[in-house]
C-alpha cells in the first residue's frame, strides 16, 4: 500500500468571518491524481488556499495531515519548501522581478533546504532549459518580468514551468485549465503527465471533465457547500457534465428533509 | 490707508540670526582663485542672503520639509583633513579609478585625486589649475544658471554656498569631445578634530560646474559620502551640513548623462542645488539616488534654452529610521520640440519622510512638448510618511504632457505567490522591493554603481 500523502479531517475555514468551509474529508496517497470539481462558491479554491496558508484564509477547526506532519502549523513558505504546490488560478503579475531571476530564487531556497548547496547562475540556466520543453515554453520568457504581459495560457505553462523545477510531493492545480484553448491544454496537461509518478500526487481542481480527457485522475469528489459531498472514479466527472449539479439541491432538500 | 511695505526691523527671528551666523562661516571661507568676477559673485550672493529669511514652512517652497533640526546645531566652516587613499576607497569606482576628482569637507585633494586616463580635449580638475582657454571663458559660466534658477524664485541656500565661492570642480569637455570614460567627482565628508562635538557640527560647501561644450559627450558621477565605518549610512559622530551646488551646461547637441548618488551619513544634513541649462537638441539625464542624510533636500532645476532638448530625470530615495528627504525638481520649458521623461521612485519605512514635488512648466512657447512625470511611493511601515505634488504648468495648446503619483504598500497577494514558492517573508519583500528599486538602478550607466546600490537596497531591507 502506498504511502498516504495527504490527509484531511473535518476541516473547516472562514474568509471575512464567513464559514466557507464545513468540514472537508479527503486523503491522497502517493501517485494518486483526485480532481475535485463543483460549482462556483463551493469552496474549491478556498480549499487550496487553506492548504497552502494563505493568510487571508482562517482555518477555525478541523486537521491536515501532510507526511504525518501538521501542515497548518507551517508557514507558507514552509509548506512549500516542503513539497506542497499551488498553481494559481490566476498567477500574479510582478513587474520587475525577472522571471529567470525568481525561479532561481526559489529553486535555491529549495535547495538549501534540502540540505543541498545552492546552484550558480549558469549552472541554473542548463536546468531551466531542459525544464521549459517540459511545457514547450520559449526561453525568451525568462528575460521578462513574472508573468507580466503573458496571456492567459503563458501564465498557465509558466505555473507548471515552476512545478517542474520544484518538483513538488503534492501539486495542487487551481483551474489550472480555465481560459486555456485546446492547444495549450494538451501543452499544460503534458507538462503535469510528465511530472506525476508514483511517488507524489495531484490534485486538480476543475469545473470541466475536458481537463480529465488530457489527465486521468484516479478518483473524483464534488463539492458542494464547503463540503465533499460525493466521490466516485472518473466515470463521475463524466456523469456530472451531462446531469449537472442540481441533482446535490435535490439531494441537500431531502437530507434536510429528513 | 497705512499700509507699511517694509516689515517692521524689529523682531529679527532666531533663524534669521541663524542664517546670518551662517553666511559669516561661508564667507570665512577664502578664494583660491584671485579674480575680480569671484569677489563679485561672492558680494552679491552675500547680499542676496543678507536679504532673506531662513526658509519655514510658511514658505511654499518648504512646506513639507522642517529645517527646524539644522537649528539644533553651529555649524562652523570645515576645515581641511588629509585622508589616505585607504579612506576613500568605499567610495571609489573601479571604472573611474583614473578619472577621479575628489574633494574632502569641500576642499580640493590633489593627492587623491587622479585623473590620468581621461584623453585631450577635457578638462577635470580644480579651479587654480585651470587651462588659459577655460579660465578666460569660465566667467561666462560660474553662477549663471543660479541666476536661471532665480527667475522662479531665488535659493538662499545656493546663494549662501556661492557667498563662500572659493574652488570649483570642474568638469569640462571641449567642443565634439566624445567620452566613454565615465568622470567620478566625489564629495567626502570627514569628521575635523577642530570642530567641537557638543552642538557642533561642520559646514561644507562643495562647488561644481559642468561644460559640456557643442556636440560634447559625458558620463558623470557626482557622489556625496562620509567616512565611516561599515554602510555610510550609519552615523559617525558629527553632525555637518552639505551645501552643494552643481552647475551644468549643455551646449548645441552636447549630451550629459549625470547620476548624483547622496549617501551623506545619518548625522549628516545635505541641501544641494543642481542648476542645468540646456541648450539646442541637447540631451540630459539625470539619475538621483537619495540614500543618507539624516535630513536632504535636492533641488533639480532644469532649464530649457533651446529647440528640441530631451531630459530624463530619475530618482530613487530610500529612507528608515527617522530620515527625511526631499527633492524639488523643476524643468522649465521654453521653445518647442523638448522631450520631458520623469520617474521618481521613494521607498520609506519606519519613522522616515519624503516629498516630491515635480513642475514642469510649458509655456505658449514651449509648443510640441511631450512631458510624462510620475512619482511613485512604496510605504514599508505606518508611522512613514510620504508627500508628493507633481505639479504641471502648461500654457501652451498643442503638447502631450502626463504627470501622477502612485502610494502603496507592498501587495499582500504578490507576498503570498512568492512565499508560496518558497521564498521565506524577507527574501519576498526584498525581491519586491529589488525590483521597485530595480527600475531606477538599472538606468545607471556604471555597473559597480548598480551592483554596489543593488546591495544597499538589500542590506537595508533584510
Amino acid at each position: 500500500m502506498s504511502e498516504v500523502i495527504l490527509s484531511v479531517r473535518n476541516l473547516t475555514a472562514n474568509v471575512d468571518g464567513q464559514q466557507i468551509l464545513k468540514g472537508v474529508n479527503l486523503e491522497v496517497k502517493a501517485g494518486e491524481i483526485h480532481a475535485i470539481m463543483g460549482r462556483n462558491g463551493s469552496g474549491k479554491s478556498t480549499f487550496s488556499k487553506v492548504l497552502t496558508g494563505h493568510p487571508d484564509y482562517e482555518v477555525t477547526g478541523g486537521e491536515v495531515i501532510y507526511k504525518g506532519e501538521n501542515l497548518l502549523e507551517k508557514e507558507p513558505h514552509e509548506r512549500s519548501l516542503a513539497g506542497v504546490f499551488l498553481a494559481f488560478q490566476y498567477p500574479l503579475e510582478i513587474p520587475g522581478v525577472s522571471n529567470l531571476e525568481f525561479l532561481r530564487v526559489a529553486y535555491n531556497a529549495r535547495r538549501k533546504y534540502q540540505g543541498l548547496e545552492e546552484i550558480d547562475t549558469f549552472d541554473f540556466e542548463d536546468l531551466i532549459e531542459e525544464k521549459l520543453s517540459v511545457v514547450s515554453m520559449n526561453p525568451s520568457f525568462l528575460e521578462r518580468s513574472l508573468n507580466e504581459g503573458f496571456s492567459g495560457g503563458e501564465k498557465k505553462r509558466n505555473e507548471i514551468l515552476q512545478m517542474a523545477l520544484l518538483e513538488p510531493t503534492l501539486g495542487i492545480l487551481d483551474e489550472i485549465d480555465s481560459g486555456l484553448d485546446i492547444d495549450a491544454l494538451k501543452i499544460v496537461s503534458h507538462g503535469v503527465n510528465t511530472i506525476a509518478n508514483s511517488d507524489n500526487a495531484f490534485i486538480l481542481i476543475t469545473h470541466y471533465q475536458r481537463l480529465l480527457d488530457y489527465i486521468q485522475p484516479h478518483f473524483v469528489h464534488v463539492m458542494y457547500d464547503g463540503k465533499i459531498v460525493k466521490s466516485g472514479g472518473k466515470e463521475l466527472a463524466l456523469e456530472l457534465e451531462t446531469t449537472g449539479y442540481d441533482f446535490l439541491d435535490e439531494q441537500q432538500l431531502v437530507e434536510v428533509g429528513v | 490707508m497705512t499700509s507699511s511695505l517694509v516689515s517692521p526691523p524689529t523682531n529679527v527671528s532666531k533663524t534669521d540670526i541663524y542664517l546670518a551666523n551662517l553666511l559669516t562661516q561661508s564667507k570665512q571661507q577664502k578664494p583660491v582663485f584671485n579674480a575680480e568676477f569671484i569677489d563679485e559673485l561672492r558680494q552679491i550672493a552675500s547680499l542676496e542672503v543678507s536679504s532673506q529669511n531662513f526658509p519655514s514652512k510658511k514658505d511654499e517652497e518648504w512646506r513639507f520639509l522642517d529645517l527646524l533640526p539644522l537649528l539644533e546645531y553651529d555649524f562652523k566652516l570645515a576645515s581641511a583633513v588629509e585622508l589616505t587613499k585607504q579612506d576613500i576607497v568605499p567610495f571609489i569606482l573601479p571604472e573611474m579609478a583614473k578619472s577621479c576628482l575628489v574633494f574632502v569637507n569641500g576642499i580640493f585633494s590633489p593627492v587623491l585625486s587622479d585623473v590620468s586616463a581621461l584623453p585631450q580635449g577635457v578638462y577635470v580638475g580644480n579651479l587654480t589649475n585651470l587651462p588659459l582657454p577655460q579660465s578666460k571663458q569660465i566667467v561666462k559660466y560660474l553662477n549663471k544658471t543660479t541666476n536661471l534658477v532665480a527667475q522662479g524664485g531665488s535659493d538662499v541656500f545656493s546663494a549662501l554656498n556661492t557667498a563662500g565661492i572659493s574652488d570649483v570642480a570642474t568638469v569640462w569637455v571641449n567642443a565634439d569631445v566624445e567620452i566613454e570614460q565615465p568622470i567620478q567627482v566625489l564629495f567626502v565628508a570627514t569628521q575635523s578634530p577642530l570642530t567641537p562635538l557638543e552642538k557642533g557640527g561642520m559646514l561644507i560647501q562643495p562647488r561644481c560646474l559642468v561644460v559640456a561644450q557643442r556636440g560634447a559627450k559625458l558620463t558623470l558621477v557626482e557622489y556625496y559620502g562620509a567616512t565611516a565605518q561599515g554602510c555610510s549610512d550609519t552615523a559617525p559622530n558629527q553632525a555637518y551640513l552639505t551645501n552643494s551646488v552643481t552647475e551644468i551646461y549643455l551646449e548645441d547637441n552636447a549630451e550629459v548623462n549625470h547620476t548624483r548618488i547622496q549617501r551623506e551619513s545619518g548625522k549628516g544634513f545635505q541641501i544641494g542645488q543642481t542648476a542645468i541649462a540646456q541648450a539646442r537638441s541637447s540631451r540630459y539625464t539625470c539619475n538621483e539616488v537619495n540614500l543618507g542624510a539624516r535630513l536632504s533636500r535636492h533641488n533639480l532645476t532644469v532649464n530649457q534654452v533651446g529647440e528640441q532638448t530631451y531630459t530624463a530625470l530619475n530618482g530613487l530615495t530610500m529612507l528608515a529610521n527617522r530620515q527625511e528627504s526631499d527633492t524639488h525638481s523643476v524643468v522649465s520649458l521654453t521653445k518647442p520640440h523638448g522631450v520631458v521623461n520623469q520617474l521618481h521612485k521613494c521607498i520609506v519605512d519606519d519613522y522616515s519622510h519624503s516629498v516630491f514635488n515635480g513642475k514642469v512648466f510649458v509655456p505658449k512657447a514651449a509648443q510640441l512638448t511631450n512631458a510624462v512625470q510620475l512619482n511613485r511611493n512604496l510605504v514599508l511601515s505606518s508611522k512613514a510618511r510620504v508627500d508628493t505634488k507633481p505639479e504641471l504648468g502648461i500654457t501652451a495648446d498643442n503638447v502631450k504632457c502626463a504627470h501622477g503619483a502612485t502610494v502603496s504598500q507592498l501587495q499582500p497577494d504578490e507576498l503570498f505567490y512568492l512565499r508560496s514558492r518558497g521564498l521565506s517573508e524577507d527574501q519576498a519583500r526584498n525581491l519586491l522591493l529589488d525590483a521597485f528599486a530595480g527600475e531606477i538602478l538599472q538606468r545607471i550607466p556604471v555597473p559597480s554603481l548598480q551592483e554596489r546600490l543593488g546591495q544597499c537596497v538589500a542590506c537595508r531591507t533584510f
